[in-house]
């Protein structure tokens, strides 16, 4: 299918259309929230949010027997909300470390979840076929209030974020500081917190629990790999947080048998494969061709020295030597005779180089660098 | 003719799970001096600032600045913290650094202006990183972080100041540079209250020194009682010392 037939697919298709809309937004403010979470380094919270949220969604519905997912979504809200004030707890209050507290939050809550999630399997109520989506999520439930709903949430998240847009950014990055200005930190951490939760729980239907935080981080993480700004670093996040949705849905709408949830996640990990390898600032390929560009470079410099020792013992600095000489020099080769000729360094007559001024006085001054301006 | 009385600590009390951070400590420091607090590793010294500010909660204790609580007085206050409380990675250049401390005045939600930018260059100028006004700030060195961090304080126009050894791990041009400006905040009538690592430098650079160890054990001017009995006291063991007089 091409993507012209995609879009006219997407056109007409209502149910499909809703979905990919669905996941665009989710996309979005994961995106921006994921930004906070692996800025605060607080990456992994988003697994124990999620995995914590698998209680209050059974509970949710065992009270009220529905599944309405407005009502399970208030459900998995409280149990995450909960859950991450008890890791909050348990880190200020003992002596675990907070990847400890984590971890214990995690497995406890998904284990009640569980362990409720197999009692409601066994009730004889025909209502509760399909509560386990929530494991690994179903985006092909959504319908056009969910997406509504996710839509305002992100509205008011962007607003809250602008409004706030300093006050996250000091917090952020040095929270003691911003105490002593005067700020009510407890305030923002938990603004934030409440956020990042309300997120999760949003994507719930969608990704699941168990893939949710995947969903979180990966477009942080690709964003930062491109922008030193934090602006356009949240921006790209939701960029390629809206992209992994839209892709994803496309991918899993045209092939058969392939559940939307972890094909979001997956375009996801490519982005961030992607800005691992190719970003121009940290990316992993031109690192190494900068590593490899500055290893030449030292290394003719190095043989440019190694001659201008030569040289300087002659009368005349232009006094031919047999290139063999060279040889038993470590790092010494052709490549670099030929580079240096290049550059008219040395010059090179048959199986003899010699030194030209050019390169003399190059050699001279080569640890005589200017300091950059400071 | 006395001066008033910049920061007064009174039965400052600090613990972490029952064991005494900072025990009982009272202490005076009089507008316009520059003094070091020394002490050995643990001595409560960041823990004595960051009570004092609010950041760690005390278990007995009050803080007056001119007289007044100190939560009541923080637009005159402006903290210098440790550099290694930071994560530098993150993503935002050193203008904008600077630019936090004029957040402080600006209070909820008003974003900083052409005003908070024109001080902010100029604190920067201060400290000799204008050049640098764009840089990430992972890309700086020890000694170009803690001058951000200075002209951050520097942009609160603060009387009083509190720094968090600002002279650690910072190379020996940096080190003259900030020295001069703190002397040169002093002169303004600034009080500067400084965490300090190095013994050697003390009777050089601070006219005030406090010693402690848990407990205070000395504070005053330099000239009066930075000497052996004090320092044999807070650190336990023989100093010998040479005082400049």
């Amino acid at each position: 299918m091409t993507i012209t037939e995609y879009f006219s697919l997407l056109w007409n298709d209502y149910t499909l259309r809703t979905i990919t809309l669905g996941t665009a937004v989710l996309g979005a403010i994961c995106g921006m929230l994921g930004s906070f979470a692996v800025l605060r380094k607080q990456s992994l919270l988003g697994d124990a949010i999620s995995h914590a949220a698998l209680p209050g969604i059974a509970l949710a519905f065992l009270i009220t027997g529905a599944k309405d997912s407005n009502i399970l979504l208030l459900g998995a809200l409280a149990s995450g909300l909960i859950g991450t004030f008890w890791i909050r707890g348990m880190t200020k209050k003992t002596h675990l470390k907070s990847d400890t507290a984590l971890g214990l939050v995690l497995s406890l809550f998904f284990g009640f979840g569980m362990l409720l999630l197999t009692f409601i399997q066994k009730q004889p109520n025909a209502n509760q076929a399909g509560l386990d989506k929530y494991l690994f999520g179903q985006a092909a439930t959504l319908v056009e209030k969910d997406v509504q709903l996710m839509i305002i949430v992100t509205a008011i998240c962007l607003f809250v974020l602008l409004l706030f847009w300093k006050e996250f950014k000091i917090m952020l990055f040095d929270a003691e500081y911003t105490k002593t200005l005067g700020f009510n930190t407890r305030f923002i951490d938990i603004l934030i917190t409440f956020f990042i939760v309300l997120a999760i729980c949003l994507g719930l239907q969608t990704v699941g629990v168990v893939l949710m935080s995947a969903m979180l981080l990966a477009p942080a993480a690709a964003a930062r790999q491109w922008t030193n700004s934090l602006g356009t670093m949240i921006f790209l996040a939701a960029l390629f947080g809206i992209l992994s949705g839209v892709v994803g849905t496309a991918i899993s709408a045209t092939q058969n048998n392939l559940s939307t949830g972890p094909v979001i996640v997956l375009v996801a990990a490519v982005f961030v494969l992607f800005s691992f390898i190719f970003s121009p600032g940290r990316g992993l390929l031109f690192r190494e061709i900068r590593f490899r560009k500055n290893r030449r470079d030292l290394q003719l410099k190095k043989t440019l020295q190694l001659m201008y020792g030569i040289a300087k013992t002659h009368d005349t600095i232009s006094h031919p030597h047999a290139i063999k000489i060279l040889n038993n020099f470590h790092g010494f080769t052709i490549g670099t005779l030929k580079k240096l000729e290049e550059k008219q360094w040395i010059s090179i007559d048959g199986r003899q180089w010699a030194m030209t001024q050019k390169g003399f006085e190059e050699a001279e001054n080569l640890y005589n660098q200017q300091k950059p301006n400071e | 003719m006395k001066s008033k009385i910049a920061i007064k600590v009174d039965d400052l009390t600090v613990a972490y799970n029952y064991k005494p951070v900072l025990w009982d400590i009272d202490m005076e420091v009089p507008e316009g001096v520059l003094m070091a607090i020394v002490g050995p590793n643990g001595a409560g010294k960041s823990t004595l600032i960051k009570a004092i500010l609010g950041i760690l909660e005390p278990i007995a204790g009050s803080v007056s600045i001119y007289g007044k609580p100190y939560e009541k007085q923080r637009k005159l206050v402006a903290y210098v913290p440790q550099k290694g409380s930071v994560d530098w990675d993150f993503p935002t250049t050193a203008l904008d650094v600077v630019m936090m401390g004029t957040y402080g005045t600006l209070g909820w939600i008003k974003r900083p202006g052409q005003k908070e930018k024109k001080a902010s260059l100029e604190a920067l100028e201060k400290v000799g990183m204008l050049s640098f006004k764009n840089r990430q700030i992972s890309q700086l060195s020890g000694g170009q972080q803690q001058r951000v961090f200075l002209a951050r304080a520097l942009v609160q126009n603060a009387s009083i100041y509190f720094m968090d050894e600002p002279f650690q791990g910072v190379d020996a041009t940096t080190e003259i540079a900030i020295i001069n400006i703190l002397k040169e905040l002093r002169k303004a009538g600034k009080t500067l209250v400084v965490v300090h690592h190095d013994l050697q430098t003390v009777p050089e650079y601070f006219d005030w020194v406090t010693f402690l160890n848990v407990k205070k054990i000395a504070t005053g001017p330099v000239k009066d009682i930075f000497n052996d009995d004090n320092l044999t006291k807070t650190y336990g063991i023989n100093y010998k010392v040479a005082v400049n007089k």
